[in-house]
């Protein structure tokens, strides 16, 4: 049984793991009981586990618990209820949301993005997020959340 | 969860479980059910007013994704003039939420909310007279305000204190008075939707993130072909995962559980299973023919004005064509997940079933228990757009719950959703038209070749499997809808051929029927005006007698500037269309106009769809914005489908079985929306979750058609079909 040493929204973590192949995706959910990443196809096709490592938005349920070196960031970490990310307070001013199940994948891809590219056209944000799927068909909206958060201070923070 | 969790906290992952089960206060909802109404004949079965002022709502009508909870929500406020904040919603719990139906036909406003709504008029009602006898007035002189009745004299009772011991147990009453729309203060307005800072925080809880108390992970191994019957199975193979509680095995059902969810789908891999060989499936590219030459159960008119065969036969001139519209899957992006518990007399499911009432009954039959040892509760999933697997995964939890007598969940992997959850089934359409010597339409005809049943039981995969009866039928949804036109003409037939089978298990998704079928008639329609010459607008307009579809289409023309339009270039390797469409939703209910606005690369093949205008007319609003974000959501997610979805499969099975052999829309592709509403608060709400996308694939084709003069007739519109439609016009 290794013991994988983790760094979780800024706090370090002991995974005692069966398998150091088994996708972090699962450690986050189940033993952390962090929902913001979810499963939506395991293959990493459509983003909705997506966390950051080191600042990089990555596809947690292809990413083997025990490749993990760095700082794990999920959505959970990047803002809370009281204390809103930009793109958080940008995806409710925009109602950005029908599902919801994408969403994690729509802001944590983003984040990352607007902390490389801080001033986006909304073309680079389309490309940037062709790799999240979403089914409700929200993208208009979202698009338009990533655009509102990229004006607001504080959004490459 | 809190967002930041210290290492303490995770010092043992069961104790991790622990504190999320007891923090979920559905835990605690689920445990209190005892003596609570839930006849559709009773307002205590809809609403309960608490002692501290606080309103519970209790629907039968779910929010698959669509934001229906805030405008239920909304619709109470209103009519009890209670603050939005104090009322709770409880959603889809057999033992607690009158049954309104399945939320499923973008009824849940049209139907629930307006149930909801008398509830709240029935109440408001008897509050005002309890009121007026405490203060010996008239209930006519007396108001409510934010929870309180007020009086002459600005005297002011809470409606808690109004409300005896028998609570709100009172009949419905139909002819309790409504408010009167013109005083509405939260109906009508837009209104943040309730769950979306907890969707955009993580701190929502969706089907898959529940959890019980014990809780193990269960994964399904499905057959290696459709039709596959389990030989064997070696347990040894998955000797070396750790965690394993059983294999179960029932007939042809076969699943592992396990202690970790990472274990079961380990197991799920690993297993050595032999399978038997199965080609039952008819070979793809002979599809059409093979639902043309299926076995004709009955046939349904579902129009018949005139004698359109003796019109057709005197037209001089005649018009006729073939459309089709491939299968598809639902494709939520959170595959289906349900927990079940059985404890040897009484099975809880939760799932996020647009059906709950209806899963009870299935799994009950399926378990051999009657409905009332059967509890279904929702909890909402991911997009649900028609009957997908949620169902089937319950069924799945259900019996591997059954067999370790432990609380068990299972989640689908991709591979199953995309190749497991039911399709929405191949469609064909033969259209014919008679043009009389004045150039005006005298006759059209229609025959539909679609599987026979109505949106009944769908059987649930798990159980055809085991073996067991789940009440399955043959069930494509109401398909034949929208099969009769909205336009006058003297001699019209409309027929649906039922047909007694299809070659993957049914069910409806978005707009069933309704889609195929207005795309058959919106498209041809347009062939007609094309060979009339006239303009795809004035020719509606011509046929249609009605005022408020005349409205919406006029509003349409000015909304996208259709009448000024720029002309299609002819020579351009690129040129650019405008299409129109155009539905009265089932002939009942709402009003929709749409203009698409397409590029076509002549050369690639290639469509660009750039942009959607939307006239729409669904009676009162409830939620503007609410509405809004459905409609972009009906074009976006249909664009998808008539541009890109088609299910692949061998004569054994499903092979597009994830998001690269099933491509969906992607961001760059997304067209722009343009939508004018049409408010009559004084109007029926009607739904506004479905009737958008029945005319996208209609809008998209005919743009194509103005851009470059050919007709696309076979959904989807991929570059492969362009190409060949370009190169022989006529025969696609």
């Amino acid at each position: 049984m290794p013991a994988i040493q983790l760094n979780v929204n800024g706090a370090d973590v002991i995974a005692d793991v069966d398998d150091a192949a088994m996708p972090l995706l699962y450690f986050l959910r189940n033993e952390m009981g962090l929902h913001g990443p979810r499963f939506g196809c395991g293959l990493g096709q459509c983003g909705a586990c997506t966390v950051h490592l080191d600042g990089a938005a990555v596809r947690s349920c292809v990413y083997p618990i025990g490749n993990v070196r760095g700082q794990i960031v999920t959505l959970e970490g990047l803002g809370t209820p009281e204390k809103l990310h930009p793109l958080q307070r940008a995806f409710i001013d925009e109602q950005a949301v029908q599902c919801g199940y994408c969403i994690n994948g729509m802001i944590m891809q983003a984040a990352a993005f607007l902390k490389r590219t801080p001033k986006p056209t909304e073309a680079q944000v389309r490309e940037e997020l062709r790799p999240n799927l979403c089914r409700c068909g929200t993208h208009i909206r979202i698009v338009r959340a990533v655009m509102r958060a990229a004006q607001s201070p504080g959004a490459a923070v | 969860m809190n967002a930041l969790i210290d290492r303490r906290a995770l010092i043992k992952a069961s104790a991790a479980l622990i504190v999320t089960f007891a923090l979920d206060p559905r835990v605690g909802r689920a445990a209190a059910t005892k003596g609570k109404p839930v006849g559709l004949d009773t307002v205590d079965s809809f609403l309960a007013i608490a002692a501290d002022g606080t309103v519970t709502v209790y629907s039968g009508k779910v929010d698959l994704g669509t934001g229906v909870r805030t405008a239920l929500t909304q619709i109470v406020a209103e009519e009890l003039d209670v603050p939005f904040a104090n009322i709770t919603l409880i959603q889809g719990d057999t033992d607690l939420t009158p049954d309104q139906g399945v939320t499923y036909g973008s009824l849940s406003i049209q139907n629930g909310g307006v149930q909801l709504r008398q509830a709240a008029a029935t109440a408001r009602r008897a509050l005002l007279q309890i009121a007026a006898a405490q203060l010996k007035v008239s209930p006519d002189t007396l108001t409510i305000d934010s929870g309180f009745v007020i009086g002459p004299d600005q005297k002011r009772l809470a409606l808690q204190s109004l409300i005896g011991q028998q609570g709100l147990s009172m009949p419905m009453d139909k002819a309790a008075p409504l408010k009167n729309p013109d005083n509405f203060k939260v109906v009508g307005r837009t209104v943040q939707r309730l769950d979306i800072p907890g969707k955009v925080t993580g701190r929502f809880t969706f089907m898959q993130d529940f959890k019980l108390p014990g809780m193990y992970h269960g994964r399904v191994i499905r057959p290696a072909a459709m039709g596959a019957k389990l030989i064997s199975v070696d347990e040894t193979s998955i000797a070396d995962i750790p965690g394993i509680i059983k294999v179960v095995r029932q007939e042809d059902f076969l699943g592992v559980v396990a202690k970790t969810e990472w274990a079961a789908i380990r197991a799920m891999r690993q297993l050595a299973v032999t399978w038997s060989e199965w080609r039952g499936l008819p070979a793809a590219i002979e599809l059409w023919q093979h639902v043309r030459q299926t076995k004709i159960v009955k046939d349904d008119v579902t129009s018949n004005v005139g004698s359109s065969a003796a019109a057709l036969a005197a037209a001089p001139q005649r018009l006729q064509a073939t459309y089709n519209f491939a299968i598809h899957t639902h494709g939520s992006i959170g595959p289906s997940c349900a927990v079940a518990q059985f404890d040897g007399d009484r099975l809880t499911c939760w799932s996020a079933s647009q059906a709950t009432h209806n899963l009870r009954k299935q799994l009950a039959a399926m378990l051999s228990l009657k409905d009332e040892q059967v509890r279904c509760i929702y909890i909402d999933g991911a997009g649900c757009y028609g009957r997908n697997a949620h169902e089937d995964a319950a069924a799945d939890a259900a019996l591997l719950a059954r067999a370790v007598g432990a609380p068990v969940r299972v989640q689908w992997m991709r591979e199953d959703e995309h190749g497991w959850d039911p399709k929405g089934p191949p469609t064909l359409l033969d259209m014919r038209a008679g043009i009389d010597a004045k150039g005006r339409i005298s006759a059209w005809e229609s025959e539909l070749f679609i599987p026979d049943g109505v949106a009944g039981f769908v059987a649930l995969v798990g159980a055809d499997h085991a073996g067991l009866d789940s009440l399955g039928k043959l069930s494509p949804g109401g398909v034949i809808q929208g099969l009769a036109i909205p336009y006058t003409i003297d001699n019209v037939k409309t027929v649906a051929h039922r047909l007694v089978s299809t070659p993957f298990k049914p069910s409806w998704i978005r707009s069933p029927g309704r889609m195929q079928n207005s795309f058959a008639n919106e498209a041809f329609f347009d062939e007609i005006a094309a060979h009339l010459g006239k303009d795809p607008l004035d020719a509606r307009l011509e046929y249609l007698s009605d005022a408020r579809g005349k409205e919406v289409l006029e509003r349409l023309a000015v909304l996208s500037g259709w009448r000024t339009r720029p002309k299609p270039s002819t020579g351009a390797s690129k040129s650019v269309g405008w299409g129109l469409a155009y539905t009265k939703y089932e002939l009942v209910r709402t009003y929709v106009g749409v203009v698409c606005e397409a590029e076509v690369d002549r050369k690639s093949g290639e469509i660009a769809v750039r942009r959607f205008f939307v006239a729409h007319d669904c009676g009162q609003i409830i939620n503007p914005d609410g509405v809004r974000n459905q409609i972009e959501g009906n074009v976006v997610q249909t664009v998808s489908r008539v541009m890109k979805e088609e299910l692949k499969f061998s004569q054994s099975k499903v092979t597009s079985v994830n998001w690269a052999s099933y491509p969906i829309l992607q961001f760059p592709d997304i067209p722009q929306v343009v939508i004018d509403l049409i408010d009559r608060p004084h109007e029926i709400p009607w739904g506004a979750g479905e009737p958008t996308a029945a005319l996208v694939p209609a809008a998209i084709s005919n743009a194509v058609f103005n851009a470059i003069g050919v007709r696309l007739r076979s959904v989807p519109f991929t570059p492969p079909k362009v190409r060949a439609a370009i190169a022989h016009p006529g025969a696609v």
